[in-house]
């Protein structure tokens, strides 16, 4: 199962200052494992939530200092692209993956797969046994659909204003964190309900 | 992508005003209450999301608003349910009340819903009942409704199995196994209706139902899988997607739950005629009898094996391709689970995980897929009496050396070495050998595997391979340096001109140098320590110094070498310990010379020579002779400070006679004079003006080396005497061209004095100076003074209330 997806920035831009990471969309999914585990036990709702929040910001920053590190490893600087280059974008984005170990910051050990389109990441968490090459045919899927549904590569921030859609493309493709093994038949039917909702 | 007015927008959400808050909420309710809920509110909904998201800290939203929110979880738009059950999400959770309003209003749970229940679960008891609802409207199926309503049911029943297995009753599992069983293996063979909705349109003059197809275009003629296709698709060819989506999972977290109660009848019904592998679908009419776990792991069995011969045709897409790829993945992750459950299993599977060895093997773009494969030969080979040398021999021997720079391979790899380390040291001893490959992975992307490595590297530490292993971790930026050049050849033919990279590309590239670079490139241990002409390598590779890739390598070796010494010491002979000292002080000149990467180096060899001798003080005057030379060259003063003030140190606590016997006083003089020589030398007026000083450290390391050495053999007290009076009468006189800082001055003079006044007494310098072993390895518990204070601190900390 996939634990959780996130959208947030992943290199150093004009509006944030250094080393900020900003989590533009997050989904968890499944129940709070805060609940069901022994040690925040005594912890209210409240404070369960901003745990969970803070699991989240960890897992961004971890990926934004991945990307960092990988991009000036390869020498590569992402080039500037504009709308209607989504496929271009995507083709050159910078892909990887990294362990969290166990407790650091979900109970177990995940593996989190990570897509860098210029300036936001796209990060699926995923639990140990997943499928990661499925995994990774999704997160590319559920990139390319966010990045033409909510026009991404333009400076809009219909990504914070229309997160519902999103919300729908990953009940689709991702319900509830279930990876799909979806044919191309499969897909194209799912894909046209989720069109169709955009377009409302 | 992120504007300046995305983060004012974040800033806003977060920042909004209480009395504006509350007003944006009696609109929003205002909204609700009216009959048709327009753009307006959608977008005034998706505001509010933002404002509550956009914090982390819990807002509390009017009861009104909440009530009404609820009601929309059942609103036939999408949309509303979507935003509903967003929003919902980031409050408090869901009173009794609420839940109430829900199991009543909301009848039979819908996606958003039941995500909503999941996310606010509080209990066991909570999870529970979102299962039993789910269930129930599993087994009393619809008679009206849209046809997708029961997809969502397997996704949240498989999250909850995440988190908390029991939730999942006896009964419960029972049903499931069943309905597993229908979905995957009796799901229709024809194709839907062409409408989305996947409804079967019936009309008096419907069409001859036409057949599913495979991915090749045949007609298929198998039950129905994920990899056929067809115009649109019925409800169970929906559901049998979602069964094997969740297939793995299920049978490895369910089985292994209630494994207990069923293990003596299924060693009963497991007589399967292996001999006899029928078509892959021929139902056996003895499966109809056995029970349903056991029924599902038959299915399940059937399911992959025809998956596996399904992808072994050409997909018409791409994206199938792809997606052939990962159900091949897929399909052997769970023949190994199901034969781990049952091993009767095992003579069914092999013949076919074996031909798809055979068929994968030569093709590199399928290494992901053949890492499963190596899982399975790992737990059920030895049973199947099958050759597992060739699999070895492509995962660690051919995978690394070719595939280094794919980090999903390499994610995958290291985690299949991890999680079956013990499985490994055990059924294939040549892993350790394999060592220079695997580090290959490290070499090239550091910062993402060095995790595993930090895990791994113990494992790779034997006895036989030590030496090599430092040697390697050592040169592990040349390594890095090298896998650059080797992908940049390969990738240009001719060189660039004026581009990065040109000398140490044509070094690579020429015939003469070529032996360096292939020796970094072997895959296996053995062929070597090292190589002579190691320098040779560092001068060709200098511009790589600075190459981030080759930086962020150099950064990782530190902590890999602190583990690989951590482990040496306990696998470890005096003898091969006394060869890493050796090769310590040999390596310390010979490195990559990068900047902050030789001083750091140097500190962890010091830590562990210090480490090293403090376990075995007889290593000391067994290598005495190479300890000597090294701290005889005034040189090494300067360029390794480090070091040689922790060879000074060694030299001095550990060369005596309590420590090894064999310690002569021709040894204690011969050393006393070599550092003698360098500690007149260093303090010599004759240095030149603007030379380096050296560290006061080292000079008063000097000094109280030779006063410990001294008070051992009572001839030489006189000569550091004279030495530490002159020091005196040199330094009144003001500054001293060796050294600098006035403050330091002072302590190498006052510890001078120190030494001389002991020294003064011999006898007293000795007990000081050499103390015996029973003052320095003090057994607290035994000595009376200072047991009592101990016993009362145990006492205070037991009492002590936490």
């Amino acid at each position: 199962m996939v634990r959780c997806f996130l959208i947030h920035t992943v290199c150093p831009i004009s509006a944030l200052s250094a080393g900020e990471c900003r989590v533009l969309y997050s989904r968890v999914f499944g129940p709070d494992e805060a609940v069901l585990s022994e040690e925040h036990r005594e912890l209210s709702p409240e404070e369960r939530r901003l745990l969970q929040k803070e699991k989240v910001a960890v897992v961004a920053r971890q990926v934004h200092s991945a990307v960092t590190l990988s991009r000036e490893a390869s020498g590569r600087q992402p080039v500037e692209m504009v709308p209607g280059e989504e496929a271009l974008a995507l083709q050159d984005a910078d892909s990887g993956v990294a362990r969290l170990r166990a407790g650091d910051p979900f109970d177990q050990e995940m593996s989190v797969l990570w897509l860098g389109v210029q300036s936001l990441g796209f990060t699926l968490v995923c639990e140990p046994h997943e499928n990661l090459l499925l995994a990774e045919g999704t997160l590319r899927n559920l990139t390319r659909h966010c990045l033409e549904h909510l026009h991404m590569l333009g400076s809009g921030s219909e990504v914070l204003l229309k997160s519902s859609r999103i919300d729908v493309l990953l009940s689709r493709l991702l319900p509830h964190g279930q990876l799909l093994f979806l044919n191309h038949r499969f897909a194209q039917s799912l894909e046209k309900e989720v069109a169709a909702y955009m377009a409302k | 992508m992120y504007s300046h007015a995305s983060e004012s927008l974040i800033k806003q959400a977060r920042e909004i005003q209480e009395p504006e808050l509350q007003k944006f909420y009696s609109r929003l309710v205002k909204l609700l209450q009216g009959k048709e809920l327009g753009h307006e509110t959608v977008d005034s909904l998706q505001r509010l999301h933002l404002i509550l998201s956009a914090t982390k800290y819990t807002r509390t939203l009017p009861s009104e608003l909440r009530t009404r929110l609820l009601s929309l979880l059942s609103s036939p738009v999408e949309q509303l349910q979507v935003l509903s059950s967003a929003v919902l999400r980031e409050m408090a959770p869901l009173s009794g009340e609420e839940l109430n309003y829900i199991q009543e209003n909301v009848g039979q749970l819908n996606s958003q819903t039941a995500a909503l229940l999941l996310s606010k679960a509080g209990t066991r008891a909570d999870l529970s009942s979102v299962c039993a609802q789910l269930l129930r409207s599993l087994d009393n199926r619809p008679s009206e409704g849209s046809a997708n309503s029961l997809m969502h049911v397997l996704p949240v029943l498989n999250s909850v199995l995440t988190h908390s297995p029991e939730c999942l009753t006896e009964d419960h599992m029972t049903l499931l196994n069943k309905k597993l069983v229908d979905w995957l293996r009796y799901a229709s063979i024809v194709q839907g209706g062409g409408a989305s909705s996947g409804r079967f349109f019936t009309g008096p003059r419907s069409r001859q139902p036409v057949p599913i197809a495979e991915l090749d275009g045949t007609v298929s003629g198998d039950f129905f899988t994920v990899l056929c296709v067809g115009q649109g698709f019925t409800e169970d060819q929906w559901m049998n997607v979602y069964s094997f989506s969740m297939l793995h999972h299920w049978l490895l977290t369910s089985h292994s739950a209630s494994n207990g109660n069923t293990t003596a009848e299924t060693d009963d019904r497991s007589e399967v005629d292996g001999s006899v592998v029928s078509m892959v679908s021929a139902t056996s009419s003895s499966s109809r009898l056995l029970p349903p776990k056991e029924r599902l792991r038959e299915k399940a069995f059937q399911y992959c094996q025809r998956l596996i011969e399904q992808s072994d045709r050409k997909a018409q897409k791409k994206t199938d391709t792809e997606l052939q790829k990962a159900c091949l993945v897929e399909a052997v992750c769970i023949l190994d689970c199901v034969c781990v459950e049952d091993a009767s299993l095992v003579f069914r599977t092999f013949p076919c995980i074996k031909a798809l060895f055979g068929r994968l093997s030569p093709d590199l773009s399928f290494a992901r897929v053949l890492l499963p494969i190596a899982q399975f030969y790992l737990n059920h080979g030895e049973m199947a009496a099958l050759d597992c040398e060739s699999v070895w021999k492509l995962v660690l021997g051919q995978f690394p050396a070719v595939l280094f720079n794919d980090p999903f391979l390499a994610h995958e790899l290291l985690r299949f070495l991890r999680l079956n380390l013990e499985k490994l040291q055990l059924r294939v001893p040549q892993y350790t050998h394999f060592f220079p490959n695997l580090l290959k992975f490290l070499a090239w992307d550091s910062p993402a595997v060095v995790d595993d490595f930090v895990d791994l590297l113990p494992s790779l530490v034997t006895p036989a391979t030590a030496v090599e292993l430092l040697h390697t971790l050592l040169d592990l930026p040349c390594l890095s340096a090298t896998l650059v050049l080797q992908l940049r050849s390969t990738c240009l033919p001719i060189s660039e001109p004026g581009g990065r990279g040109l000398l140490s590309l044509d070094a690579f590239r020429n015939p003469s140098f070529r032996g360096l670079f292939l020796f970094m490139l072997r895959a296996e241990a053995g062929s070597g320590d090292t190589i002579d002409r190691l320098s040779t390598l560092h001068d060709l590779l200098t511009e790589a110094a600075d190459w981030p890739r080759v930086v962020q390598c150099a950064q990782t070796i530190p902590v890999l070498l602190h583990i690989y010494f951590n482990t040496i010491v306990t696998v470890a002979d005096e003898k091969l310990l006394a060869h890493l000292i050796l090769v310590m002080l040999e390596r310390s000149c010979v490195l990559l010379n990068i900047p902050t990467y030789i001083k750091e180096i140097h500190r962890v060899f010091s830590c562990h020579l210090l480490r090293l001798c403090k376990l075995h003080p007889s290593l000391v005057v067994d290598q005495s002779h190479e300890l000597l030379e090294f701290a005889g060259i005034p040189g090494n003063v300067y360029s390794k400070e480090e070091i040689y003030t922790h060879v000074v140190w060694v030299l001095g606590e550990y060369l005596s006679v309590s420590c090894d016997s064999r310690c002569s006083v021709r040894l204690i003089t011969t050393c006393f004079e070599t550092l003698e020589a360098v500690l007149f030398e260093i303090t010599s007026s004759g240095s030149l003006p603007g030379a380096v000083c050296p560290a006061p450290r080292v000079i008063t390391t000097l000094m109280s080396a030779l006063a410990k050495l001294a008070s051992r053999s009572h001839d030489l007290i006189p000569r550091v005497s004279l030495f530490l009076s002159k020091l005196r009468t040199v330094t009144r006189g003001g500054s001293v061209p060796w050294c600098s800082d006035e403050e330091d001055l002072v302590a190498i003079v006052t510890r001078g004095e120190e030494l001389w006044s002991l020294l003064k007494a011999p006898g007293v310098a000795q007990s000081i100076l050499t103390p015996s072993p029973h003052i320095t390895t003090p057994q607290w518990h035994r000595d009376t003074n200072v047991a009592m204070p101990l016993q009362l601190r145990a006492l205070t900390s037991l009492t002590h209330s936490q």
